[in-house]
């Protein structure tokens, strides 16, 4: 079985492009050209040097010492954390901006939860001297106001969407209304693996220089490529997509992606789609999604701005139907433990939607000859209020 | 014949269609906004079906939306809403809305239901001409519904032949690549893709959208197309405190002094 996307662009019965009329000159033009673009040469050289020298690409592969001794197995941490702008964000908009630039547009918008995208996008944008316009819930530029300055100092626009719960959802409905607005000289940075077709396979693409990258540090480490589990927070998906990708055929390879459940999944406060939810479209693709049963999509929550999505990427849902990949969930309070945890035990302040992954430790069995692989999608930094809110230091 | 075919049969230009949302300004509205837009001699109405997320609309129509779904209004109660409707009401009725809530209700049962309260077509902006083809043609044709596809100044002439092809009722041909309520008067840019169109000897009969407003507006898109549609003008002409037949009546007839 075949995990990865078909040529009609759906994962199993997942994905798929349903994008009104306006969007599809732009769709099609991608669809038509990325394969093309990406894996030409010109593209490879660059993508691969900026990765390298602009990123600071190879993340390290971190074999994290006492939080190995205390769960009494070997966990390694994929520092994520430590690329440029301080998430993974930055593998997908180097990407994308490539991409952008190799289809003549010099007016670059995206959409942004936790800022890191937007962040990772602004800069980009500064990189090649393009126009840059963000996409913010009114919600998320209060509590995530660091990323918010830094992409203003990097010349973006950032402009607060009003709409809804004032959140990523929100934020995206707001950057699809401006690329139907903006035909022609627009290029939409999606954040995640969701969207329309192509966008989820040409994210996952770009991301999967994460997984690419496990495997051969593994073996230099370990001297085996091949780890017990892969572990990584889920929002959209795209950095559990990228930590996934050059496993997904290794069946021996346990994936678990970990979802934000907010206030617990049996409140309305909870972020966690794949537990909760159910097959239907919302921006653009047919995955699962929180909806009622009128097929109105619900209001999430979740304590991180990044992961406080009611969707998730087409990919996710059929490797959650299909059984390749279990999905866990962790609530805000096990999150701000997990994150103090590796904070005082590793000296590494993680991002909170990082922190989700760390949760899944306590909620699975570990070996003491098991290797598990978390994926560090992200650093603290932009956290700290919520941080010192909580802890009071 | 459907009640579609029958008016474009019937009238070839200045036909005046009008959007609006179901279950605002509030939920029990919806029947008599209907009543009284016949009243006041509108050829075509389009029902909207609100959604919590509708990103081809602009402010206007996204706040009509949310107040809708406040109000309580959902699919279920379109259809218990519309129910006899066709006892006082003959002309052409299209529901328009994204497609995620009908696959929630079920394609097929939805189809059925349209059928039964006696809608002539749909407008699902984000259901793709493929899908329609391979999963929902064969149980719209089965109840009479047509399929209003959108075209824009960006449609490819390769695409906007399809689009006629796969076509039953009309074509909803939007002025300008937008999203809903977005200002527009008739530019030269708008003109060349209306006479472009024009000149392609499509089979089907063409409304034009979005941005259409006023008398002014309405008059020039009729140049171009058998008629024009109205949605976030309309819209918006329903805040407020007066009677809704007064709102409703005095707006209709701002735009067309001659129908
Ligand atoms: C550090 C970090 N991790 C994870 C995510 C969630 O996104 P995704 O699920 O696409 O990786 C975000 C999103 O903002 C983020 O900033």
């Amino acid at each position: 079985m075949s995990y990865q996307v078909n040529e009609k662009g759906y994962y199993g019965e997942f994905g798929g492009a349903y994008i009104p009329e306006m969007m599809v000159p732009n769709i099609e033009e991608l669809r038509r050209t990325y394969l093309e673009i990406i894996n030409s040469y010109d593209f490879r050289q660059e993508f691969i040097g900026l990765l390298k020298n602009y990123v600071g690409r190879p993340s390290p592969l971190y074999l994290a010492k006492r939080l190995s001794e205390k769960y009494q197995s070997n966990i390694y941490l994929k520092r994520e954390d430590l690329n440029h702008t301080g998430s993974h964000k930055i593998n997908n908009t180097i990407g994308q901006i490539l991409v952008a630039k190799k289809l003549g547009k010099h007016r670059i918008i995206a959409e942004t939860g936790a800022g890191q995208h937007g962040l990772a996008t602004a800069t980009v944008c500064a990189l090649m001297g393009l126009k840059c316009i963000v996409y913010m819930g009114a919600v998320d530029v209060e509590r995530q106001a660091p990323n918010v300055k830094k992409m203003r100092m990097l010349g973006a626009e950032v402009i607060p969407a009003i709409s809804g719960n004032q959140t990523l959802k929100d934020a995206t409905n707001e950057a699809m209304r401006d690329w139907i607005n903006n035909p022609v000289d627009t290029h939409y940075i999606i954040g995640s693996v969701v969207g329309p077709h192509p966008y989820p396979d040409m994210v996952a693409r770009f991301q999967s220089v994460i997984s690419e990258e496990i495997r051969w540090q593994l073996e230099e480490q370990t001297g085996k490529e091949n780890p017990t589990r892969v572990i990584a927070c889920v929002g959209g998906g795209s950095n559990a997509a990228g930590a996934f990708y050059h496993f997904l055929d290794q069946e021996s390879v346990e994936l678990i992606g970990v979802e934000a459940a907010g206030k617990g999944v049996d409140t309305h406060e909870t972020a966690a789609t794949l537990t909760l939810g159910s097959p239907g479209v919302l921006h653009s693709s047919r995955s699962i999604l929180m909806q009622t049963d009128d097929g109105q999509v619900t209001e999430p929550y979740s304590i991180s701005a990044g992961l406080d999505y009611p969707g998730i990427g087409p990919m996710h849902a059929n490797l959650f139907t299909t059984h390749r990949a279990k999905y866990l969930w962790a609530t805000d309070a096990e999150v701000l433990d997990s994150a103090l945890e590796l904070t005082q035990l590793e000296g590494i302040i993680p991002a909170l939607e990082s922190a989700h992954a760390l949760a899944a430790l306590k909620k699975i069995q570990l070996k003491p000859e098991e290797v598990t692989v978390i994926n560090l999608s992200g650093r603290g930094d932009k956290d700290m209020e919520t941080y010192l809110k909580h802890f009071g230091y | 014949m459907n009640r579609i075919n029958k008016l474009f049969q019937e009238k070839k230009g200045q036909i005046l269609s009008v959007y609006f949302t179901a279950g605002y300004p509030n939920l029990e509205d919806t029947v008599p906004v209907i009543e009284e837009l016949v009243k006041n001699g509108v050829d075509l109405i389009e029902i909207g079906m609100p959604f919590s997320d509708p990103v081809a609309d602009g402010p206007v129509i996204q706040h009509s939306s949310l107040i809708a779904l406040q109000n309580g209004m959902s699919i279920r109660k379109l259809f218990e809403q519309l129910k006899d409707i066709r006892q006082t009401v003959d002309i052409p009725l299209i529901l328009m809305g994204y497609i995620n809530p009908v696959l929630q209700y079920g394609v097929k049962a939805f189809c059925q239901k349209c059928k039964e309260v006696g809608i002539d077509g749909l407008i699902i902006p984000d259901l793709p001409m493929d899908v329609f083809e391979e999963e929902f043609k064969a149980v719209f044709e089965a109840n009479d519904l047509h399929n209003i596809f959108l075209i824009t100044p960006q449609t490819s002439e390769e695409r906007l032949r399809k689009i006629d092809e796969v076509s039953t009722g009309f074509i909803y041909m939007v002025s300008s690549n937008s999203t809903t309520g977005a200002k527009t008067s008739v530019s030269e840019f708008q003109k060349e893709y209306f006479e472009r169109v024009n000149s392609l000897s499509l089979k089907n009969p063409r409304l034009i959208g979005f941005g259409i407003s006023n008398a002014e507006t309405f008059a020039n898109a009729c140049q171009y197309a058998n008629g024009a549609i109205i949605g976030s003008a309309f819209v918006k002409a329903m805040e407020g405190s007066e009677p809704l037949g007064q709102k409703i009546s005095g707006f209709i007839n701002s735009i067309a002094t001659d129908i």
